[in-house]
């Protein structure tokens, strides 16, 4: 299992990666989608360990692996040019890991020809990689990033630069290949339907497209119902005074119309803790995520946005019982956390209650 | 160009033409080259004891033996030591990367009797004349030999080659082992064969740090053909070092063949910005150290000029044009005569090499496949030492009718022999990349042959012609190794006073020598970037360089 929490890169000043996160379970195949430029490729040199995040961390298999270096990882990436070593041979190219771990010569051969068989190429082992088409030098990359069994398998773009026949024929069978050896995969690409043939989940790296809307009761409902169905836990799906005219459910939605995120927002007299009295004050009820977006920023864009309309409003104040989890996340985004935890009836999980206050 | 692309032998440039561009430059490889070249194989063969028995001799062994070990010490040295740099300057985007790239050149241009008068001026008196003096002259002479050739095939290799094999699990030590060195081999190998040929034919370094126990092959060929009298033992000599040479070469070459390897050379990786703070770091000492070793040398032979007994003075640049050391007291150089001399050979050399290397061009690019002999022909004083062409021409031109001894000319002859072929190297590509359409198009337009030829490719040979000069004007400046068998009493360029006025004692004596140095490092290094494109300096450096070492 793979897990990337609040990773961020920045390049001369640049901040390329901003708090992304990201998970992939045992055996689940994880598309990254998004432009050119969305970071992406940075992303997965930093679960390679190619690239230090200047925050964040990479855990694999419950290990944090932040601080390992990338031969230690147990990380294989299949480059989008291949990298094929062009002073050895196929078998040779495919063995290097193998060689790597200390496998001893006959059980490398016997992994070797298993994996060209796998990619469809038995018998290419003597072949000379330069002579190989670029279909064959895409098989022959995924056979070589395969054959340690590596923890997580990323991929850049593997498919690239092929012609549009090769390319779907090739994503089918990259999609059989990983279910096949059952590894956990996590696949970069711009490609939405090369995503969907090849991942078992989509996940959007880049937020900058969806726009922050009002929304209505039912659509928030309705995100909240799917997020509780893919199994992300959640409180519940109608709280009460969703329906109050008061309440304002602010969300985002993709360039497609649909609602990938949504927040509630109900002026509300703020816990005594807060203090301040009767200062005005809204809360901050419920946030959901479209699991395939989790980790990408919306959640940040929904709690600035919020944040700026009920201080336009007039609200003094604005609170949130966090769960303990999610502190952090407020944190970041200017929000106190007053007092000790507490447990809420409704989860039975602890939370702290967080503030912001409007700035003077 | 016209007979080879085959638009029709009835619009080839006429025979009597190319006959014409090509008489120049053949006569004059034949006159200075060939002729002496077989004088020399004719002495070596007529030798009393045979030529085995020259190199029979114990002597004879223990000055092959300390060529051969010198040169390998300084050649590994210089690879290994040139790694780091070669790396950097590849990979890392940084502030004074383009300097630090220049300094390396400007090193690799300096003539070998500056060089050497830098390490003495550099080393304490304990170590100046030495071994540890010359590996130094070496290594720093030759770092830009393995920064430019390894460095070059550095850039073509992906960095995410390097991090393919770490996701496989090589961890760094065994990535540089299992893919760094395997692909950046052959570049290894030819930066190595050329060091090696340098260091291995060492002349002027080795004259001036050498002191009288320490000679190369090449110290071995002036010793016996000047002070001993032995011509014929100094005849196989030479022989022998170019056979030695050759066959270097043509190893290094079928290895380098052996060993290459596929990399996409359209690809290059971007140079970037050096990021984690131990990599800043070693970028930061990397540069800065080879910065020092390039620098310090020539810091130490300004400041040697100066020196003088109780402190430091501006006295022997101002006495440069005083050949009397007393009233009365003459030390037999006049260092403000020496630069005269050299201004005129240079201005000589520099007019015959690009006048004949032009005419060369001309013809090999036009004559196709014929033109080959003269093309191969011309780069034969390449593959000789100029130890060996000096010696070569000392013995053919030494008797009537052909006695040339006393001719002022024959210095510059000899530089210009070793200059033509840097001077059609640069031309040549340039004619050659002429589309040959455009001859036929003015063909089509009613040009003869002979009228298009000019119109459409001598055109283009001006541009080259000006860097070929600067390259041309270096080289003779600081040729050391053919002048030193020419040269005439009172007619001494700046190298030769150079090192006679180290060999003298006396403060002032001695800071006249560094001061002439400076004087002709920053000539040479001026003189090749002056002429040359801004964009082309560096490769002009190192080509004027590969060249200007041969003296």
């Amino acid at each position: 299992m793979l897990a990337v929490r609040d990773v961020t890169v920045a390049f001369d000043g640049h901040r390329v990666l901003d708090h992304v996160s990201l998970t992939a379970e045992a055996g689940e195949v994880v598309a990254l989608l998004g432009p050119s430029g969305s970071g992406k490729s940075t992303l997965l040199r930093v679960i390679a360990g190619l690239i230090d995040p200047d925050a964040g961390t990479v855990s694999i298999d419950g290990q944090d692996v932040t601080h390992l270096p990338t031969h230690r990882r147990g990380v294989g990436l299949v480059f989008q040019d291949e990298q094929l070593f062009p002073h050895r041979d196929v078998g040779a190219n495919i063995a290097f890991g193998l060689r790597m771990q200390g496998v001893d010569r006959a059980t490398q051969t016997a992994r070797v020809d298993e994996l060209l068989a796998l990619v469809g190429l038995p018998g290419f082992a003597r072949r000379a990689v330069t002579e190989l088409s670029g279909g064959e030098s895409k098989r022959v990359a995924l056979a070589r990033s395969l054959a340690p069994r590596p923890r997580v398998l990323l991929l850049d773009e593997p498919l690239t630069g092929l012609d549009r026949e090769l390319h779907d024929r090739l994503a089918g069978e990259l999609a059989d290949i990983l279910r096949a050896s059952g590894t956990t995969a996590v696949l970069v690409t711009h490609d939405r339907e090369e995503a969907a043939a090849v991942a078992d989940r989509v996940v959007t790296l880049d937020g900058a497209d969806s726009v922050v809307v009002e929304l209505t009761a039912a659509e928030t409902h309705d995100l909240r119902r799917a997020v509780l169905r893919t199994g992300t836990p959640s409180d519940e799906v109608v709280l009460p005074g969703d329906d109050d005219p008061a309440t304002v459910h602010l969300g985002l939605r993709d360039d497609r119309g649909r609602v990938v995120a949504t927040s509630t927002w109900r002026p509300r007299p703020a816990p005594h803790e807060v203090g301040g009295g009767g200062a005005a004050a809204v809360q901050l009820r419920m946030m959901a995520t479209d699991p395939a977006l989790q980790g990408t920023g919306l959640g940040g864009r929904l709690v600035e946005a919020g944040v700026a309309w009920a201080f336009s409003r007039g609200a003094d104040v604005v609170w949130a019982n966090a769960r303990d989890t999610a502190v952090d996340f407020y944190r970041r985004h200017g929000f106190d956390v007053v007092g000790a935890s507490f447990v809420t009836e409704s989860t039975g999980l602890p939370h702290h209650l967080v503030v912001r206050h409007r700035p003077r | 160009m016209t007979r080879s692309t085959g638009h029709g032998a009835r619009n080839a440039l006429p025979a009597r033409l190319l006959g014409a561009l090509a008489i120049g430059p053949a006569v004059f490889l034949g006159v200075f080259y060939l002729w002496p070249f077989v004088t020399l194989l004719a002495r070596a063969a007529g030798v009393d004891d045979g030529a085995l028995g020259v190199l029979g001799r114990a002597a004879t062994w223990r000055v092959v033996w300390f060529t051969t070990w010198q040169a390998v010490l300084s050649t590994v040295l210089t690879i290994v030591i040139g790694l780091a740099p070669a790396y950097v300057l590849a990979r890392f985007r940084f502030r004074g990367r383009r300097l630090l790239g220049g300094l390396l050149t400007s090193a690799f241009v300096l003539p070998t009797v500056v060089m050497g008068a830098a390490m003495l001026a550099l080393f304490p008196p304990s170590l100046e004349r030495g071994v540890l003096a010359i590996l130094a002259a070496h290594v720093t002479f030759n770092l830009a030999v393995v920064v430019r050739t390894v460095g070059a095939v550095w850039r073509h290799l992906p960095e995410d080659m390097e991090a393919a094999a770490a996701t496989l699990g090589a961890a760094p030590g065994r990535v540089a082992r299992e893919i760094t060195l395997p692909l950046l081999w052959p570049a290894v190998l030819a930066a190595a064969s050329i060091v090696f040929g340098f260091t291995f034919t060492s002349y002027g370094v080795v004259r001036v740090l050498g002191g009288v126990a320490r000679s190369t092959v090449e110290v071995e060929i002036w010793r016996r053909a000047t002070q001993l009298g032995d011509i014929g033992g100094a005849a196989v000599l030479a022989i022998g070092q170019l056979l030695v040479i050759g066959a270097v070469v043509a190893w290094s070459t079928a290895q380098q063949r052996r060993h290459t390897r596929a990399l996409d050379l359209r690809a290059r990786t971007r140079r970037r910005r050096p990021r984690a703070g131990r990599e800043r770091l070693f970028v930061a000492a990397t540069a800065a150290v080879t910065a020092a070793v390039v620098v310090a040398p020539l810091v130490a032979l300004v400041e040697r000029s100066l020196r003088t007994r109780t402190g430091h003075s501006l006295e022997a640049w101002r006495t440069l044009g005083r050949p009397e050391l007393r009233r009365g007291i003459r030390v037999g150089v006049d260092p403000l005569a020496a630069l005269g001399h050299s201004a005129t050979t240079a201005a000589v050399a520099t007019i015959l090499a690009v006048g004949l290397g032009a005419l060369a061009a001309l013809a090999i690019a036009a004559a196709g496949r014929h033109g080959r002999w003269l093309d191969v022909g011309l780069m034969l004083p390449l593959a000789t030492s100029a130890v060996t062409i000096g010696f070569g021409m000392l013995i053919t031109f030494d008797q009537g009718p052909f006695d040339w001894r006393a001719s002022w000319w024959l210095v510059p002859v000899g530089h210009a022999l070793v200059a033509v072929p840097f001077v059609v190297r640069s031309v040549l590509p340039v004619l050659r990349g002429v589309d040959p359409g455009r001859l036929a198009a003015a063909a089509t337009l009613g040009a003869a042959p002979a009228r298009a030829w000019w119109e459409v490719v001598v055109a283009h040979l001006w541009r080259p012609l000006l860097p070929a000069a600067g390259v041309a004007a270096a080289i003779s400046l600081g040729e050391f190794g053919a002048t030193s068998f020419l040269s005439r009493r009172g007619g001494e360029t700046v190298p030769i006073a150079i090192e006679r006025l180290l060999g003298r004692t006396g403060a002032v004596l001695q800071a006249q020598a560094y001061a002439l140095a400076a004087i002709l490092a920053a000539a040479t290094i001026a003189v090749v970037i002056l002429l040359e494109p801004p964009e082309e300096r560096v490769d002009a450096l190192t080509r004027a360089g590969t060249d200007a070492r041969r003296s």
